[in-house]
């Protein structure tokens, strides 16, 4: 199942890293809208259940468990300061659906970081890139995206070997109490900071050259095409929205706290 | 008509106290294969990019005399015009590249001039035909070499079907060997395509041979121009600092002892070898 | 002294970069590590100053294992100046720049100044003493770059490709540099795929290709030698490459230098001239 029309991008995972961004960008949309409208906690941990097919027909377990890890920190805050604002705000009682309350809200938090965060980890950066380009956003954002993604291992590179090059001039990165570590770092930053505006002055030297600005209506050798999955995920987010609306409207969902 | 015709040309960068080209005038045919050296600081760089008129659009600055490049006065037209006709290649490799792909890459100019995409993957492939990197063009810029990654450079200015390539010391970050696939990339596209190239080096040794007319620089202006066998056998070339091929230094020493070569400045090891048989094998 | 034995290094990605590598080499030689990209020639050298310890066999500094010690302190003896010189740049002034190693390594002040003043005065740049070092031409930061190393004195002095983006004049002044540096008896080593700049040189040397050292020698005899130049994609040097195609007359095929293949030459005419 290829996505592109005649390309053939190294390194395709899975069938979840070929599906069209833009269809699964409208997937999280959706999701997040689903999110913000149920506050109740079934509906919202069936939402984050959703996500788990996804994660593991595109492999990324690993990546995706590391998030959920990220994530855990920000979110025992948010239900500690929910349970804490009732606590103080109602007299200095906890009830059964204040925790439950806080407990919704937390989960509601994870499901929306979730959410981007399987989008980000199943698209690849040619793919996002390509995507952007195709969208409505001015191509000046899509090339600064995927310059800046094509750039990345370099500057790494460099920042490793000025690093070297500082360290063989004597400069001791790990000594020295907090402050002075800082300042150690100054003779790494400058380097980086300055070699990084001379590069890209040579690359708008090279942009300029190669017709940069010619024309408003940018033509593009690739094309994304949907496909078949594009239009079954299209045809699943369409599904999600719709049984969104009918329980909202016609289906009363239960507390937790009902059935203790 | 030549197909770029200086006149006089003096450019100074913005809140500099000196010019860095000094009343320049040069006269290039098409089809030509133009080599232009000179000791760093010369004014080269910066004579290379009044071809696009990257100077002096993109980098300000005080500009006087005449210049007309394809027929089109570049002072008073955008770097964009300019490229379809004057493709410019620069010295670091990794600094043109900026797509996730090399086709992408090559593909660069012509999207950027709205070219629907039947025709640009025609113009896309043939590029990189010519400078025999087809078979990487799926490949990322990060993960091909130097010499490869300035072949894609070349191959997208390409792409665009230039009157005129100028290449603004292309292998300065190369070995040899990869320096001389490039400079045999650029001599076949300019006897097969006949493209006018201007070519900036330091690298004689390798270069010499290419070409019938060879452009000294020193301090902004041009001092030599000409054969290049006449200017490298002058004392002034040498004193100059330009770094004269060691084939044909070794003819001018074995010269002064009266050897007896013949009279043809080598420019190439193949070159004075052969005089060499010539003169000391029994006839 | 330079001591490596057996020398194995795998880069975070598990590629072996060296593969066994034994090499030594003693106080005052010049060394010239050559070889293609890729071959592991920086992987090698940065072994000198602990910039990276080897993950099998050892690298020794004067009889001290570089694993024992932190590159600071290897770094007091072996020099090491980057490609890059704007790597390395990042003061205000070059008298700045080119004292910062001379603070870390815990000089005192007026010795500073000193080895400023003569570090400056080396390389002539004392007019730029009070000039930021980002207003300097490429060729001027480079000296800089070179300053800021020799200012503390190393025994040994690595340069990783120090002819690149260099005009003629440049290299010849760098030629005439190192000469000035061997008769001080220090221990230059050049990672370098200038093979012209290494003719006229004639040093020591060391040939790598994927990750080993496959020639180890004199440079006359190892850059004109063209199964060892093909093996490991080198070009000749020109002199050499006239020579090469001079076999019908029986000509040595061992010549780099200019000077002598001119004298090769007269007398192969002289020869000739009495038959």
């Amino acid at each position: 199942m290829s996505v592109f029309d005649g390309l053939r991008f190294r390194k395709v995972y899975s069938p979840i890293h070929n599906l069209d961004p833009r269809i699964k960008f409208v997937y999280v949309i959706a999701i997040f809208i689903v999110a913000i409208v149920f506050s109740q906690i079934i509906p919202l941990a069936i939402l984050f259940l959703m996500q788990i097919p996804f994660v593991l027909l595109a492999h990324v377990q690993k990546q995706w468990l590391r998030s959920l890890r990220g994530a855990a920190f920000l979110a025992t805050f948010i239900f500690l300061v929910n349970v804490a604002t009732v606590y103080f705000t109602s007299g200095y009682t906890i009830t059964a659906e204040a925790v439950e309350n806080a407990v919704s809200l937390t989960l509601r938090f994870v499901v929306l970081v979730e959410s981007f965060s399987v989008f980000f980890l199943t698209t690849s950066p040619d793919h996002l890139g390509l995507a952007l380009e195709e969208s409505k956003v001015p191509y000046e954002f899509a090339f600064a995206f995927t310059t800046a993604v094509r750039f990345v291992p370099v500057l790494a590179e460099e920042a490793q070997t000025i690093m070297d090059a500082q360290k063989a001039r004597g400069l001791e990165l790990e000594k020295g109490n907090l402050l002075k570590r800082i300042r150690n770092y100054v003779p790494v930053l400058i380097p980086l900071i300055v070699s990084a505006i001379r590069r890209s002055l040579e690359l708008a030297e090279a942009m300029e050259s190669r017709a940069w600005g010619a024309t408003k209506r940018r033509s593009n050798l690739y094309a994304l095409k949907l496909h078949s999955g594009d239009f079954g995920l299209l045809a699943i987010t369409a599904g999600i929205l719709a049984v969104t609306i009918y329980i909202h409207f016609f289906v009363p969902i239960p507390n937790i706290t009902q059935f203790l | 008509m030549a197909i770029i015709e200086i006149k006089n040309l003096t450019y100074t960068y913005p809140g500099a106290s000196k010019s860095s080209i000094d009343d320049v005038s040069i006269s290039i045919e098409k089809g030509e294969f133009v080599l232009i050296t000179g000791p760093s600081g010369c004014g080269k760089t910066t004579l290379c990019r009044t071809f696009n008129g990257l100077v002096p659009h993109f980098y300000q600055g005080d500009v006087k005399g005449e210049i007309s490049v394809a027929g089109i006065n570049t002072l008073q037209h955008h770097t964009y015009e300019m490229a379809k006709h004057v493709g410019l290649v620069f010295q670091n490799p990794e600094n043109q590249l900026f797509a996730l792909s090399i086709e992408k890459d090559v593909a660069f100019g012509l999207e950027n001039n709205g070219v629907p995409r039947e025709e640009m993957r025609r113009k896309v492939d043939w590029a990189l035909h010519q400078t025999g990197i087809y078979d990487i063009r799926e490949r990322s810029p990060h993960e091909i070499s130097g010499g490869q990654q300035q072949r894609v450079a070349i191959a997208s200015v390409l792409a665009m079907n230039p009157e005129i390539i100028v290449l603004d010391e292309p292998t300065s970050f190369l070995d040899p060997l990869s320096a001389e696939k490039i400079f045999e990339v650029i001599h076949r596209l300019n006897k097969q395509q006949g493209i006018t190239v201007v070519l900036v080096e330091h690298r004689l040794d390798l270069t010499a041979k290419y070409t019938n007319h060879l452009i000294v620089m020193d301090k902004g202006k041009v001092r030599l121009e000409g054969n290049p066998r006449q200017i490298l056998s002058s004392e002034e070339t040498r004193l100059m600092g330009v770094g004269i091929p060691k084939a044909t230094l070794l003819y001018q020493m074995l010269k002064k002892e009266s050897f007896g070569l013949a009279d043809k400045t080598p420019l190439s090891s193949e070159e004075l070898a052969n005089q060499l048989l010539e003169t000391l094998l029994p006839k | 002294m330079i001591e490596t034995e057996n020398v194995h290094y795998s880069y975070p990605n598990k590629v072996e970069a060296l593969k066994g590598v034994s090499l030594t080499i003693q106080n005052g030689e010049f060394v010239a590590i050559m070889g293609q990209n890729g071959a592991g020639k920086s992987t090698f050298v940065k072994h000198f100053n602990g910039l990276l310890k080897p993950s099998k066999g050892t690298v020794c500094i004067n009889g001290v294992e570089t694993t024992k010690s932190s590159v600071a302190s290897l770094a007091r003896n072996v020099g090491f100046v980057f490609q890059n010189p704007d790597h390395q740049l990042f003061s205000e002034t070059v008298e700045e720049e080119i004292g910062f190693a001379l603070k870390n390594f815990g000089f005192k002040p007026e010795v500073i100044d000193e080895r400023v003043t003569w570090a400056l005065n080396l390389l002539s740049l004392t007019q730029y003493r009070k000039t930021s070092p980002f207003l300097l031409s490429g060729g001027e930061r480079k000296r800089v770059a070179l300053a800021s190393v020799l200012a503390w004195d190393p025994q040994t002095l690595i340069l990783d490709e120090p002819t690149i983006g260099q005009d003629h004049e440049q290299k010849e002044k760098l030629r005439q540099f190192i000469l000035q540096l061997q008769t001080q008896k220090k221990t230059v080593v050049t990672v370098t795929h200038d093979v012209e700049f290494v003719a006229e040189c004639n040093p020591r040397v060391v040939l790598m290709k994927e990750g080993k050292i496959v020639a180890d020698g004199e440079g006359k005899k190892i850059l004109t030698d063209p199964e060892i130049l093909e093996m490991s994609s080198i070009v000749l040097p020109q002199i050499a490459q006239v020579f090469t195609k001079l076999s019908a007359l029986g000509l040595p095929k061992d010549v780099i230098d200019i000077y002598e293949a001119k004298d090769i030459l007269m007398k192969a005419k002289e020869n000739r001239r009495r038959l």
